[in-house]
């Protein structure tokens, strides 16, 4: 246990003081802070105003770049310190690859957390000094979203990282992952497939098993389940379950899908030749 | 303390260790030697329990260093040829080293001391900031604070300058009573005062082991 906090620790700190946090946090922060300053929250567009607009306009863009930050940032981690030869040093030392394994990825989930939920943090901060209404439901919401989405692309990402030795062809199949996924939101590849007159079911599977669109559902789900902004297999999941259901599927779902990643991961690691 | 029993390693169709045997016992200190490509590095990392075998084993005082790699790896130190570009600070490598190997870090303090390194002056740079020869000071002094019984050094010297050689292998000598030192070495000349058996590796295999 000590160690892997040892672990979690040291790859926090590390990580805080690279490049790619800085800019990594520069860009969500960055994000509130354009909000403000472009008056977003003083705009009514569809029917969203105030801090509820500015939250969910914050969730639609980190829907598409919060998993390709941590995909391509995360991905490396083993695969990279295995290519630098900085494993097989690290690992000539009497630490189990259970601890080694598991504290890397507790210290990067908090790296890759944080500055997401303190970006938003900071927007309800910021918003309830200008006297606007703080919608709690949504923000409690996002908060369990950026969780659940977090834990899952980081799953992907350690699971990549654990089976690829070059850290080059680590970030070509992250960056695969990524529009993969993102071709198969409803936004895009879904709906050619209903115009096609694919079978309904398999539409809706497709959609469901995708962590990014039960991300982008979820992020709506909140709202009017009428809005025509949702798209059809959104509209369709809402209008065939009940909030509350979809809710606690969409935390758990990428939640448990990033954990087994994780694990296969992890099973790889052990079994594989390590350096 | 070390055995090594019909050990075969192949990378694809590329047979890296060819049915190796051999045995190293206390107070041995061996000069691995052999042609890039012989099996050497193979064999120090099966030793470490970083690759699995194709066939046969490697025991560690009875253990598997895959199996049991955390009791394996507290009695073994090791230095490898090139100092790896670790980004944590000097102070945060010694942090994970007293804590994760127990390693008390006062005697790391006190080995970069013997090797001419002020380690306190430079306690918040990473690492990989050090010049060559800085680092390989500091992992020489991490490998004799460890106090293992089985010491293994790759091209231990490659970056160090002849008075940080001197001092290195005055060290040793403190430090060599009930050990196995491993040198993997291109240049016997470099270890020949240190070692008493030397043993030449070409295309995966043994092809000569002599005492000295």
């Amino acid at each position: 246990m000590k160690n892997l906090s040892l672990i979690a620790y040291l790859d926090l700190k590390e990580s805080i003081r690279a490049k790619w946090f800085v800019v990594y946090s520069l860009v969500f922060g960055g994000l509130i802070a354009l909000f403000f300053i472009a008056g977003v929250t003083e705009s009514q567009v569809m029917g969203f105003s105030g801090l509820s607009r500015l939250l969910l306009m914050y969730i639609q863009i980190t829907i598409v770049i919060l998993p390709i930050f941590i995909l391509i940032t995360t991905v490396r981690s083993i695969s990279g310190d295995r290519d630098s030869h900085v494993l097989e040093y690290m690992l000539s030392f009497p630490i189990s690859l259970k601890q080694y394994y598991w504290g890397k990825i507790i210290g990067r989930f908090i790296t890759v957390y944080l500055p997401v939920i303190f970006a938003m943090i900071i927007a309800i901060i910021y918003g309830a000094f200008k006297g606007a209404s703080i919608p709690w439901d949504i923000f409690f919401l996002y908060t369990g979203l950026l969780f659940a989405m977090s834990a899952a692309f980081l799953g992907i990402a350690f699971f990549i990282s654990s089976f690829v030795k070059s850290s080059e062809v680590a970030l070509g199949i992250a960056f695969f992952i990524w529009i993969f996924l993102l071709a198969f939101i409803d936004i895009a590849l879904i709906s050619l497939m209903m115009q096609q007159r694919f079978n309904e079911e398999l539409i809706i599977f497709m959609a469901m098993i995708n962590p990014m669109e039960i991300f982008r559902v979820a992020a709506i789900s909140l709202f009017d389940p009428e809005l025509t902004v949702m798209g059809p297999v959104a509209f369709y999941i809402l209008d065939s379950m009940s909030q509350t259901v979809f809710v606690l599927l969409s935390i758990g779902y990428p939640l448990v899908l990033g954990l087994l990643f994780a694990f296969f991961g992890y099973k790889i690691f052990e079994k594989k030749d390590l350096v | 303390m070390i055995k090594v029993s019909n050990l075969t390693k192949k990378f694809g169709s590329n047979t890296s260790l060819d049915n190796v045997n051999c045995e190293f016992n206390k107070n041995e200190s061996i000069a691995l030697m052999g042609a890039n490509g012989a099996g050497k590095t193979t064999l120090i990392r099966s030793i470490l329990g970083y690759y699995h075998p194709n066939d046969g084993e490697v025991l560690i005082n009875g253990m598997n260093p895959i199996k049991e790699r955390v009791k394996v790896l507290e009695n073994i130190s090791f230095v490898p040829q090139l100092p790896p570009p670790i980004k944590l600070s000097i102070d945060e490598l010694m942090q994970y080293i007293s804590v994760g190997a127990k390693v008390d870090r006062d005697l790391i303090m006190h080995y970069a001391n013997e090797m001419k390194l002020d380690v306190s002056a430079n306690l918040n740079k990473s690492f990989f900031k050090l010049s060559g020869g800085m680092k390989q000071k500091l992992l020489i002094a991490i490998s004799l604070a460890k106090k293992s019984d089985i010491i293994i050094y790759d091209e231990p010297t490659a970056n160090l300058d002849p008075k940080a050689r001197d001092d290195f292998y005055r060290l040793l000598k403190q430090n060599e009573d009930e050990k196995v030192l491993l040198f993997v070495t291109h240049r016997l000349e470099e270890v020949k005062d240190l070692v008493n058996r030397q043993i030449y590796m070409d295309l995966g295999k043994i092809v000569s082991d002599d005492k000295v």
